[in-house]
């Protein structure tokens, strides 16, 4: 679907015409992410944050195909293998630390476009499917990640697989047989590195598919925007080419730029060193972590440290860290404000840098020792994620007074440009109260 | 419902967790090593280039063969690099015929031609340094119950490696302090990770090796070469990285500035003050 007034594909020679009646690709991409997808004209660098996503698992699945021809999934050789491909592989020592870096660098990019979905209510109506779809991507991307850590067959690799798969142990009755079942043995061996390995393989392709039906559904609506109101006629969008190719195409930039910084000046900088240690099974390290990037749902896994209710504190802290995530998937519904934007909603908006610090300091808690004063901050913290989706939100966006909406996002824009050009005026800008 | 729902579900968690709040904690007596425990002490690196930033720098291949000949006449009587062949020494300035002839020095596993026996051969420029002990018992056995590992990796298997490799070689002086009890057989080093190490002070005195430039062979500075050598083995590519970063950020850099005028461009008509006017 598309606005009426989009622009419409015409193949003007011969071939295009001949192509455009058999296989039409090019009106297949003019209608989607050229000129005939018209997107909202006030659309922010927070926007640029999904083609990024996207930029960054391409630069994942090619790395990983380069790695792949050089890394052999034997326990035996696992970690030499990546080792030689640091030494003697040609550029092997670039291609591997793109896919390490590469690793973190996807998730600060889908981090940010999560938190950019959450502020500007992106998950609303009529978004709902669209926001499922990227949780589905997130919690693919966190197994994908999981394995592929595995793979280097470090300390941390070893140990991270021993304490992940050990969650599943805790599951009542069957929990120890799944572990077994997932490790392929009693504990992370050379049946773990194969099927990690596979797997690790496969999911960046089946992420690639549900991205293209988190794009689908993203042109179904259009792009939400930093206004929250819907788009309301040609006035209020541009052509999606040139306007959002050239805009990302500078975002781009800058992210490559960055990520040349971490790739070629400090590559170990995320890493842990233990992992730079073959894995040895009689040999624990003092300190098993994930990754940056699990690290808030690691604290909340940590966090629950009494049994409730007959239910074993082990048990509970998987289920409330696989429910800190799955919780999201309600969103839509626990969310009840009919305005999407937080700039028009004073308490969800600090509700949400609440959040925003809330998530810090539980990712600060994962990176620790479990020892105070970590713990209580950490249980704190969980209990404030919790409260601010399951409780406090939807009593707030109930009950919450919304500022005054602009009457278009042509409005918007050329009350902010007023503001912007003459001070003098800030205070009559053209927000009129919504009707 | 999924509201009503939800509510349960948080109030599940957050009385869940406020119960762990409560709970009375263990008092935790202040752990003496962490207590004692130095971090490594910054150096300026050569390979860190100016201001210790890691953008530029380059090795002194002058220090990596100083450090290569502290590691060889030192650390090698226990402390193997297998990740390194002896080729790989033609990147710290060796010539083919030096690599030769000390890869001749050592002597490899190899299989008897005729027979089919096990036998050794002398190790050739394709072939990794050997390891020193056949296994981990056979080493253990040989050290008192102590595993020396492979260096070849170490810097980047301890946090902050080159400055911590310096750090423990030169940490040896340091008294235990008062009330800390420093085992048999074991040293005190507030450098190392549990601060009692079974290896005995590898630079016991300055001239225990005695460089052919004429560099002063301290024990600072013996700890300093073999750290860089040991930084180069564990990232024998560092160079050549840094040589492409400065080329990647600077086509970046430009890339990026062309992208921000282009974007500037195809936008002023929307953004630009005539089109306000015209609205």
């Amino acid at each position: 679907m598309s606005f009426p007034w989009a622009k419409h594909y015409e193949p003007k020679s011969e071939f295009t015409k001949f192509v455009d009646s058999r296989l039409p690709i090019p009106r297949f991409v003019y209608d989607a992410l050229g000129a005939g997808y018209p997107a909202p004209k006030n659309l922010n660098y927070f926007y640029n944050f999904g083609f990024l996503a996207g930029v960054a698992l391409m630069v994942q699945i090619i790395t990983g195909i380069v790695l792949a021809m050089h890394y052999a999934a034997n326990t035996a050789i696992a970690f030499d293998s990546v080792e030689h491909i640091m030494r003697d592989v040609n550029s092997g020592w670039m291609i591997r630390y793109m896919h390490a870096v590469g690793a973190s660098f996807f998730f600060a990019v889908v981090y940010i476009h999560i938190f950019r979905g959450l502020y500007y209510g992106s998950y609303k109506p009529p978004r709902e499917v669209l926001w499922m779809l990227g949780l589905v991507i997130f919690l693919l991307m966190m197994a994908t990640a999981f394995m592929g850590y595995v793979l280097v067959w470090g300390q941390m690799s070893f140990w991270g697989a021993t304490v992940i798969t050990g969650l599943f142990s805790a599951i009542p009755v069957v929990g120890p047989a799944i572990q077994t079942w997932l490790l392929g043995g009693f504990s992370p061996d050379n049946a773990t590195l194969n099927r990690f390995f596979s797997l690790h393989f496969l999911l960046p392709f089946v992420t690639l598919g549900v991205i293209v039906l988190h794009v689908w559904a993203l042109h179904i609506p259009g792009s939400n925007n930093p206004t929250g109101v819907d788009v309301k006629g040609p006035q209020d969008t541009v052509p999606f080419h040139p306007y959002y190719t050239a805009k990302d195409f500078f975002g781009l930039g800058v992210y490559l730029t960055l990520f040349a910084v971490v790739v070629f000046f400090a590559p170990n900088m995320l890493g842990e060193v233990d992992n730079y240690i073959p894995a040895n099974p009689l040999s624990t390290p003092a300190l098993i972590v994930p990754e940056w990037y699990f690290w808030p749902f690691y604290a909340i896994l940590r966090s629950f440290t009494v049994d409730f209710l007959f239910i074993p504190a082990k048990l509970l802290g998987v289920i409330g860290m696989f429910a800190s995530i799955l919780l999201l998937f309600f969103l839509p519904w626990l969310d009840t404000s009919p305005v999407r934007s937080n700039n028009y909603r004073p308490w969800s908006r600090i509700l949400f840098w609440v959040f925003v610090v809330d998530v810090i300091i539980l990712g600060v808690c994962g990176g620790k020792h479990a020892a105070e004063p970590w713990i209580i901050i950490s249980q704190l913290a969980s209990v404030y994620y919790f409260a601010h989706f399951l409780i406090i939100l939807p009593i707030v966006s109930r009950i919450e007074k919304t500022l005054p909406l602009p009457n278009s996002i042509a409005e918007a824009v050329l009350a902010k440009y007023n503001k912007a050009s003459s001070p003098g005026l800030a205070g009559s800008p053209g927000v009129q109260p919504a009707e | 419902m999924i509201r009503l729902g939800a509510l349960g579900a948080g109030l599940f968690f957050v009385l869940a967790l406020m119960l762990g709040v409560v709970q009375p904690r263990d008092a935790v007596a202040p752990d003496p090593v962490e207590e004692h425990h130095k971090h490594p002490q910054k150096v300026e690196w050569s390979f860190n280039g100016p201001g210790n930033l890691g953008i530029f720098g380059t090795f002194d291949r002058a220090q990596l063969q100083r450090g290569f000949q502290v590691y060889k006449e030192v650390c090698s009587a226990c402390h193997s690099i297998n990740r390194v062949a002896f080729r790989d020494l033609a990147a710290i300035g060796f010539s083919p015929a030096e690599i030769k002839a000390l890869a001749a020095q050592y002597e490899v596993a190899s299989i008897d031609d005729k027979t089919g026996e096990a036998a050794t051969r002398k190790a050739t420029p394709a072939d990794k340094f050997p390891l020193i002990y056949p296994n981990e018992a056979a080493a253990r056995a040989a050290q008192n119950g102590a595993l020396p590992p492979d260096l070849s990796l170490i810097t980047k298997a301890r946090e902050d490696g080159t400055n911590y490799v310096h750090s423990l070689l030169t940490g040896y002086d340091e008294a235990p302090p008062k009330g800390w009890t420093v085992l048999d057989g074991l040293y005190y080093n507030p450098y190392f990770a549990s601060l009692n190490i079974k290896m005995p002070p590898p630079l016991a005195a300055d001239d225990q090796v005695t460089y052919a430039d004429g560099t002063k062979a301290t024990r600072d500075q013996m700890a300093k070469d073999v750290a860089v050598f040991l930084t180069w083995t564990a990232e024998p590519k560092l160079e050549a990285r840094k040589e492409t970063g400065v080329a990647a950020v600077i086509f970046l850099l430009i890339l990026t500035l062309l992208g921000y005028l282009s974007y500037r461009r195809v936008w002023a008509d929307v953004k630009g003050p005539k089109a306000v006017a015209a609205e």
